[in-house]
């Protein structure tokens, strides 16, 4: 591997495209196998965000959709860094979020659930990480929401996040889930992850960034795939 | 303290209602977007093309909520990234998304320019991810032109995939009263799967 490359996606710790108990992964899984790229130029690169993407309240959840007044539900911080495997700041990366309201419902015009919308919640934002690979969001705790993959089946809550870091080749789209939540255990979204790489898909509840009298406070840090070398032990997750 | 690596955050599906979040402005939603379906300006220098093309699935039916972001050297070959230290200086991003949820026959289509090969020996070719719910792990694919025979007959990448599967990098082309318009269907499974790179 040339020394600038980045690492392998770990397939250790993202799911098989094949997991049956996700049932529409059964005619959209890809059934060959990878072929393997070296990475080019192509792979080396990507798109390059800076603060000219980002609009004043794209990062506040709580006001980029006020029409008159401020949404219902429980007010949260979401805050965290992004870090490549060596535990390094990932600075300038792009993030954007998505998420269901406080009852569980999308902006999204194809969301069927009947549960209210509100006229003072979007649900979308975006963020550029510091020099310290940091982050923060403030919007408001999404709800459960039920889906049809099965029998009674509902999504446990969670806040969508779409990453490019430095390159095509660290391109994330995840999921972050709430510690705790008893659907976790139900879910074959969270489920396909691998069982020792799924905590890291869940927030810690934080009581130091829990703004008194305002806002509790979670921690979602985010690894993405480094450079060439071994990743360094670190202490950490 | 226990020692532990720092490991990949797990990926997980884009899901079905990204569209308010990543594609706002091409499903009409009151948000701006970062990218689209349109990479091309007035003053973009190169061959104006079009790529457009749907996703299938394994019973063959178009998929109606794939999303597939494009990424893509300038007509000169460039890459608009500080690694590319030719830089691009033709005002191009080469960054793009579509959503295949708004064209009643679930095409995704980029209005962009035809790349230049990145370097001597390589075919031209445009890179894709594809996401959707299902997709728990995004795919990366490739794009090349099918009129670049002399080009793609040496290049490293299409030399390293089966022969039998190489048609399904190679995107058709056909003129039209707009343009040069490329196809490029994208199938998740069958006979005709596309050749997916482990990136």
């Amino acid at each position: 591997m040339a020394e600038d490359s980045y690492r392998p996606r770990d397939w250790q710790s993202h799911p098989p495209y094949l997991h049956p108990a996700y049932r529409s992964t059964e005619l959209r899984a890809p059934t060959r196998p990878l072929i393997p790229l070296r990475q080019s130029l192509a792979e080396l690169t990507g798109p390059v965000y800076g603060h000219a993407a980002l609009a004043p309240l794209d990062h506040d959840l709580t006001r980029n959709g006020a029409c008159n007044g401020a949404p219902l539900g429980e007010r949260i911080v979401v805050t965290g860094r992004v870090l490549d495997e060596a535990g390094r700041a990932v600075p300038g990366c792009l993030i954007e979020i998505w998420q269901a309201n406080a009852a569980g419902r999308y902006i999204h015009r194809t969301d069927q659930h009947d549960a209210p919308l509100d006229a003072n919640f979007f649900g979308g934002g975006r963020a550029l990480t510091d020099d310290e690979g940091r982050y923060r969001f403030l919007t408001i705790k999404p709800g459960a929401y039920p889906w049809g993959n099965h029998h009674n089946a509902w999504r446990p809550n969670h806040i969508h996040f779409s990453l490019f870091g430095p390159s095509l080749a660290t391109r994330l789209v995840t999921q972050m889930y709430f510690p705790g939540d008893p659907l976790l255990a139900l879910d074959p979204i969270f489920q396909g992850a691998p069982e020792a790489a799924r905590h890291r898909l869940i927030a810690d509840f934080s009581i130091a960034v829990t703004e008194p009298g305002f806002a509790l406070g979670y921690v979602f840090d985010i690894v993405l795939r480094g450079r060439g070398a071994t990743p360094m032990e670190a202490p950490g997750r | 303290m226990t020692k532990a690596v720092f490991r990949q955050t797990p990926s997980q599906t884009v899901g079905p209602f990204f569209a308010y979040g990543l594609t706002p402005a091409q499903y009409g939603y009151r948000h701006s977007s970062i990218a689209g379906p349109v990479l091309v300006e007035p003053d973009t220098s190169g061959r104006r093309i079009r790529l457009t093309g749907q996703v299938l699935d394994g019973a063959g039916e178009p998929i109606p909520d794939a999303l597939i972001e494009l990424w893509q050297a300038d007509a000169a070959g460039r890459f608009a990234h500080p690694a590319d230290p030719r830089g691009s200086n033709l005002g191009f991003t080469g960054f793009g998304r579509c959503g295949t949820g708004t064209d009643p026959g679930h095409r995704y289509w980029f209005d962009t320019i035809k790349p230049g090969a990145a370097k001597p020996g390589e075919a031209p070719c445009l890179s894709l991810i594809v996401l959707m719910r299902g997709l728990l792990s995004h795919a990366y694919t490739r794009v090349y032109f099918a009129d670049e025979v002399v080009a793609n007959a040496s290049d490293p990448v299409l030399a390293s995939v089966p022969p039998e599967r190489l048609a399904t990098l190679l995107a058709r082309p056909e003129d039209l009263p707009g343009g040069r318009v490329y196809h490029f269907d994208i199938h998740m499974q069958g006979p005709a799967e596309t050749v997916f790179f482990d990136v």
